[in-house]
């Protein structure tokens, strides 16, 4: 454990020009410039955040951080970041309450067991860690799960990926912020987007019009989560991304009873208990489109019925905040990394439900995007032509709820 | 020590337990009055240091005494303010930190109901009560409290809203009811507690009236979190409402009018008041009538701090001119200002103003249409004071910010200092307001240190948000019914479900369906049950209930011409009486579902769809007719429920449906295979269809669903000469991939095309649309080294490949090695006496002949590729 | 829990229905005429505003027709309903 820094970033004056300009300082944004400053020594940067750092889906997810998906595509991007996770209070300096508790998910029936094998046999030729784990032995792992078979959908094994685990959301933005800051980049909070600047009316895009006036650019990267449509669209390109509420919650304070993160499919919960106690909870993503915040409270309802067949005693456990954040879904559920149509302008968004646990390897490979001005080994698959093509990288099948 | 007080019956005595020590209370009383009256006031302890803690408020916006309650119900954390007193209350002090017991015993139980009104009114104190009485219609009234009237004194007017109000037809009036939330279009929430089974009211309410009242907040100054330190308003409450005095002599401490009325309350209650700090801007008629009454009062006074072993004994107070002086006191009233309760308000986004007479954030802007706030909430009739926050000290790491999380001003400044700007940000740093009330009483203090220590003005920024719920609610609650130990999803059988559970047949979830495993004889295992079902359908007979196979009937003059565009091949040249199978491909051109097509006349198909896609499939097919060709003169319906499906395969199934009897002749040539015959079966009215899963002569029975048992047990009685063997899904599962037959959704996982399957006979080349077919001349989709579906027969034949298994070329034993496909399915072959697979494999139909790999734990199989097919590859047995 | 305006069923809870996505997106007359990049602006890119848009619903546990709604996502206000293949309201303002 570190203590926490003497100063956190700045709050950086605006200059007129930057090599690059990153819109939005989520995690994402952040990562992204502090590896162009670190890995590329491009400082001459800039974040432009619209409310406050760390903000938007940052400080609203639920943390859970894991490498075990099907593809390789997928593999590769996840698990190298995984891999940063693990060095990555060393690499900043900067305590992020990394806890490598373990990911378990439960697979409910035979189906599900299927694709749950497929997953860790290749995971483990990919070179992540996986196990599966029979019903008795999720019982061990886990004591609290309920692995009765006198249950709707009886847990009937699981798949524990032991690397995996959770981290303080708040505190990765803020170490990546600060250990940017510390490497010259400005991060401009308050600063909200309202157009981009081209050289001509169809030329490349040069520069950002903010609420605090134009900065130029040579290169600008959008890294603006759900709202990533809103801005392209300022610029006329089309995305294929929904923007959805997902919606979360946490319980009161509680003495340590969950010792891992635990995920199910089949009736929609994740969870893991924080160190303060409490336990933090999600679920699928509301139906509708919203940029709200907010999702519908039978989603909620509906949550709280499958944690208490799969934990019991968590019937006694009590709601204590609910809150929504807008989540950009992909038509695969996967992210698009790279360039656009338009000269000077990048994209890396449609991370959806999953962006957290990637937040590291994210920044990292769209650096190297940024910095090479074109698309890096890790980052090729999620180019934007894939719609096109039909190349899509479909994590469904492999979670259906993909965290 | 009893004063009085409206809210408490004096007759009615309830026994109750606190740390193990019983005590009296009275019916009225919450835990915490009850507790003030017997004197106990260290309640618990903090949650970090320990520090002891008592009774701060007297509502949910408690931040220090915190308990678990045992009995007569179960809740593991809870302010002890919000809890109604009972006969028999088992609490017991915990420091903020809940023990869940170790199973759902004893949680709390709830229904759910649902209710439509006019008006809904939130909140029971006056304003409430006012807009209640101008509202018509229906119109309901919740109160979080045990009793209606807020935290104002009793008076005649609560007193005749309330009669007027209970006695109105169409008016309810629901105590004990939290409104947990406020959601779109005038969706409420409520919690109602009750024993032994609560209730959550979802109220949907043409009008919401938000009448939610004001809190009152603390100052902060070294060692305000000592047990006998109480918001002032708090301490009258407890006077007035519940006549309880909960200390000998107080000192005050007030930045507005309002604690100089409770110091008032308080004094005519016969606490003797020790002396009035008043910090807050004038107000002389108080300040004449508090010293006309004997009372001291000090201008620009201020406490400093207190003392106390753990109860407070002293405060500590400095004067203007920096005088100081102490006052021997076991009870210090603090009053810094009002908050309105706007968390509900703030729910429904919205908006908020900082009123500087009042320092306080009051709802600004207009809500949805159908929200109204009222009341203190609205910021009306809430006390001018003179904003005081914190006590200037060298050392604020006493000043306590949030009892419940032991943060303090030195915390929040230590924040800034690092140069944290947000109040967001402080709040995640310091973790202030994530506790129980969620800062209730520190949220607007730590903007007003955050403001202040930018310097900025006190309304720069706005507390964090408080979200639903309002107050904590157990999870069982809202499971409501839903509660467990059960998940109520439906649970889907077939009409011959009964037969199989006196057969013993474990059952497979299927989606929501229960489908029977397979049928053990004796102590059979499933290979054991498997091994006999599958050697008795492909040597004599075996029957599967298909029931749960769905069945959509298509009807209409356009229903062909339909048809032909949801599936791949074409449907309008199938004559009556014949049947087709079938491929349906998302727009994507994936492979979506699959089944059979029987036109049953010119203008009626019946389609049939894999058991778990038969809700989407029809979703799918209404969804396209409604929205891009309505012009289609066609409609689908639901006929999945309507029949009993039973699957007769196996070379001996023509003599059984003979010796059944049928009044349709079945021999091979009078009725072929793909079609279809109405009938009688046992003089039953049937159809019965030449469709085969197994590769064996094979009929498919359908009768109405009420005569799915006794069609079964005839079957099974005119089979019985030829063993007729009932099987489950796995065997289904086992005679289909020995004929290479795929499962959609098993051997397919939405990135397989018709191709990939090896399907493309089954795709039109015709210039003809259909859905998904665009997708299938995507550069990806024609890509030659896609994966496709293949056969694999392990070297070994007693080796089983795992279902999952990668399959590499060579087994290089380096990490990462480079996968070429998966097996989906993979069986040991009763018939065949050894194992088979299927797989995707890339470029799969080239590499027929070649090895493969699958790389396990501790072992590599390795199994040759080869076309999917194991048995009967001519076809020769579906005749019998 | 939105109430959605079902123009044949009247206001139900959003429960008793399901979501379409985007509305007024025309089959193309002649898919095979489409390049692949225009058929994938048909297939997968969506307009995402942040305000007023027509989406579709289906009300699956009422009438089972779809139709179409305009309704904002910032508020989730509905200022309108109506059929398919009818345009949305003046009042609607989509």
């Amino acid at each position: 454990m570190t203590e926490p820094p003497d100063r956190y970033w700045r709050a950086a004056e605006p200059k007129a020009a930057y090599e690059v300009v990153i819109v939005g300082a989520g995690g994402h944004g952040l990562a992204t410039a502090y590896y162009l400053a670190k890995n590329h020594g491009i400082t001459d940067v800039c974040v432009v955040e619209k409310g406050w750092l760390g903000g938007g889906n940052m400080a609203r997810n639920t943390t859970v951080i894991r490498s075990n998906y099907l593809w390789d595509e997928s593999a590769a991007i996840y698990e190298h970041s995984l891999k940063l996770w693990e060095g990555l209070e060393e690499a900043l300096e900067f305590d992020m309450q990394f806890s490598q508790r373990g990911v378990l998910n439960l697979v409910h029936d035979l189906g599900d067991r299927r694709s749950s094998m497929r997953r860790v046999n290749a995971n483990r030729l990919n070179g992540v860690d996986a196990e599966w784990l029979d019903a008795p032995d999720v019982k061990d792992f886990c004591p609290i799960v309920n692995v009765s078979s006198d249950v709707r959908y009886p847990v009937i094994g699981g798949t524990l990926q032991r690397r995996g685990g959770i981290a303080r959301h708040d505190k990765v933005a803020w170490g990546f912020a600060t250990a940017a800051d510390r490497l010259g980049v400005d991060i401009v909070e308050h600063a909200e987007v309202t157009g981009f600047t081209r050289e001509m009316a169809d030329g490349p895009v040069n520069g950002v019009e903010t609420s605090l006036g134009t900065i130029r650019a040579k290169k600008v990267a959008l890294v603006a989560a759900g709202h990533s449509s809103v801005l392209a669209s300022m610029v006329g390109l089309r995305l294929p991304i929904q923007s959805h509420p997902l919606q979360a919650l946490v319980s009161a304070l509680y003495q340590p009873v969950l010792n891992t993160v635990v995920m199910s499919n089949a009736v929609h919960v994740y969870v893991s208990q924080a160190d303060k106690g409490e336990l933090v909870m999600g679920a699928g993503i509301d139906a509708y489109n919203s940029y709200a915040q907010r999702g519908s409270f039978h989603v909620i309802e509906h949550q709280m019925a499958a944690a208490v067949e799969l934990f019991p005693m968590f019937a006694h456990a009590q709601v204590l905040r609910t809150w929504g954040g807008i989540v950009d879904v992909c038509p695969d559920a996967s992210p698009i990394i790279g360039l656009t149509p338009i000269p000077g302008l990048f994209i890396n968004c449609g991370w959806g439900t999953g962006g957290f646990k990637a937040t590291p390897a994210s920044g990292w490979v769209f650096a190297e995007t940024l910095a090479a001005g074109e698309a890096s080994d890790l980052a090729k698959p999620y180019a934007l032509d894939r719609f096109t093509t039909g190349a899509l990288i479909d994590e469904h099948g492999a979670a259906a709820v993909a965290h | 020590m009893d004063v009085g007080g409206s809210g408490v019956d004096r007759d009615s005595s309830l026994g109750f337990t606190f740390d193990g020590t019983d005590y009296l209370g009275l019916a009225g009383d919450t835990l915490a009055s009850a507790l003030l009256a017997n004197g106990v006031d260290v309640v618990g302890a903090s949650p970090i240091l320990g520090r002891p803690r008592g009774v701060v408020s007297a509502g949910v916006e408690e931040a220090g005494a915190m308990v678990e309650v045992g009995a007569p119900w179960l809740d593991p954390i809870v302010p002890a303010t919000a809890v109604e007193l009972v006969d028999g209350l088992v609490a017991m002090g915990r420091p903020g930190v809940g023990v869940l017991p170790a199973d759902a015993t004893g949680a709390q139980a709830a229904d759910h109901r649902h209710l439509h009104v006019e008006t809904l009114v939130v909140g029971g104190g006056i304003a409430g009560l006012r807009a209640a009485r101008e509202a018509t219609g229906r119109v309901l009234v919740v109160d979080e409290r045990h009793h209606v009237g807020g935290i104002s004194p009793w008076s005649t007017e609560i007193e005749d809203l309330t009669a007027e109000l209970v006695t109105r037809d169409e008016t309810a009036l629901i105590t004990r009811a939290t409104a947990l939330g406020v959601y779109d279009d005038g969706y409420v929430v409520i919690y109602e507690r009750a024993q032994p089974v609560a209730r959550v009211h979802h109220v949907r309410a043409a009008r919401v009236v938000l009448a939610t009242g004001a809190h009152e907040r603390p100052i902060a100054f070294a060692d305000n979190d000592r047990p006998g330190v109480m918001l002032a308003s708090a301490a009258r409450t407890y006077v007035e409402w519940f006549g309880v005095r909960p200390g000998n002599r107080a000192v005050v401490f007030s930045n507005g009018r309002s604690g100089l009325e409770s110091a008032m309350a308080l004094h005519e209650a016969g606490v003797e008041i020790a002396v009035v700090l008043d910090v807050g801007p004038a107000s002389q008629p108080h300040r004449d009538r508090l010293r006309e009454a004997g009372v001291e009062v000090r201008e620009g006074w201020a406490v400093a701090g207190t003392e106390g072993e753990s109860r407070l004994s002293a405060v500590h107070v400095a004067g203007p001119g920096g005088e100081s002086e102490t006052f021997d006191a076991d009870l210090l009233l603090v009053a810094g200002g009002w908050n309105p309760a706007v968390q509900l308000w703030r729910g429904i986004n919205g908006g908020l103003r900082y009123d500087d007479a009042t320092a306080c954030f009051v709802p600004d802007g207009a809500g949805p249409p159908w929200l109204e706030i009222t009341g203190a909430a609205a910021g009306e009739g809430i006390d001018p004071v003179t904003p005081y926050w914190y006590a200037p000290a060298e050392d604020l790491s006493h000043h306590y910010v949030d009892l419940q999380r032991d943060s303090t001003v030195a915390d929040v400044l230590a924040a800034t200092d690092r140069r944290l700007r947000s109040t967001e940000h402080v709040k995640r740093e310091t973790y202030i307001g994530t506790a129980i009330d969620q800062g209730r009483t520190s949220g607007v203090l730590t903007a007003a240190i955050v403001n202040g220590a930018q310097g900025a003005g006190p309304g720069a920024q706005g507390p964090t948000n408080a979200r639903p719920p309002y107050t904590p609610v157990p999870f069982s609650v809202l499971a409501g019914l839903d509660r467990g130990p059960k998940l109520l999803d439906p649970i889907r059988t077939t009409p011959i479900h009964r037969w199989h559970q006196e057969r013993d047949a474990p059952f497979e979830n299927v989606g929501q369906w229960k489908r029977p495993w397979y049928f053990p004889l004796g102590n059979e295992d499933l290979p054991a049950a498997v091994h006999r079902e599958c050697l008795a359908v492909r040597n004599e007979v075996g029957v599967m209930d298909a029931s749960t196979l769905g069945k959509i009937e298509i009807v209409g003059p356009d229903a062909a011409r339909f048809l032909d565009r949801v599936y791949t091949d074409r449907m309008s040249t199938l004559s009556v009486g014949s049947i087709r199978y079938g491929l349906m491909l998302g727009l994507d051109g994936m492979v979506f579902d699959d089944g059979v097509v029987m036109r049953l006349a010119e203008n009626r198909f019946l389609a049939t769809t894999t058991t778990g896609g038969a809700a989407r499939v029809l979703d799918h097919m209404e969804e396209w007719l409604q929205t891009e060709w309505p012009d289609l003169r066609a409609h689908c319906t639901s006929v999945t429920e309507q029949w009993s499906t039973i699957a007769m395969n196996g070379p001996a199934s023509r003599r059984v449906l003979e010796a059944l009897g049928t009044s349709f002749p079945v021999d091979a040539p009078s009725f072929p295979f793909m079609t279809w015959r109405e009938g009688e079966v046992a003089g039953i009215a049937a159809r019965v269809a030449r469709v085969s899963f197994s590769g064996e002569l094979a009929y498919e029975i359908n009768v109405p669903g009420w005569y799915g048992v006794s069609t079964w047990e005839a079957l099974m009685d005119a089979g019985a000469a030829h063993g007729i063997t009932p099987y489950g899904t796995e065997s289904m599962h086992v005679l289909r991939a020995e004929k290479g037959f795929v499962i959609v959704g098993q051997d397919t996982d939405g990135t397989v095309t018709p191709h990939d399957l090896g399907m493309s006979w089954l795709v039109r080349k015709d210039d003809s649309d259909f859905i998904g077919k665009r997708s299938l001349r995507r550069s990806d989709t024609i890509r030659p080294d896609r994966k496709q579906l293949v056969g694999l027969l392990p070297v070994e034949p007693d080796q089983l490949l795992p279902e999952g298994a990668q399959l590499v070329e060579r087994d290089t034993g380096v990490i990462p090695m480079a996968m070429v496909g998966h097996v989906t399915s993979s069986y040991a072959s009763p018939i065949l006496g050894r194992t088979i697979a299927l797989a995707m494999v890339e470029s799969g139909r080239a590499r027929h002949g070649q090895m493969l790999h699958a790389p396990l734990l501790g072992a590599t199989i390795a199994a040759e590729v080869t076309a999917p097919i194991f048995y009967d590859a001519e076809g020769a047995r579906r005749d019998g | 829990m939105l109430l959605i305006p079902c123009p044949w069923c009247g206001p139900r809870d959003e429960t008793e229905f399901r979501y379409g996505g985007q509305a007024h997106l025309a089959y193309p007359a002649d898919p095979d005429a489409l390049t692949d990049a225009e058929w994938a602006d048909f297939l997968l890119m969506r307009d995402n505003p942040k305000g007023d848009w027509a989406e579709r619903w289906m009300h699956t546990a009422g009438c089972r027709r779809w139709f179409n709604v305009v309704r904002s996502t910032v508020d989730h206000r509905i200022s309108g309903s109506y059929p398919m293949g009818a345009q949305p309201p003046p009042e609607a303002g989509a």
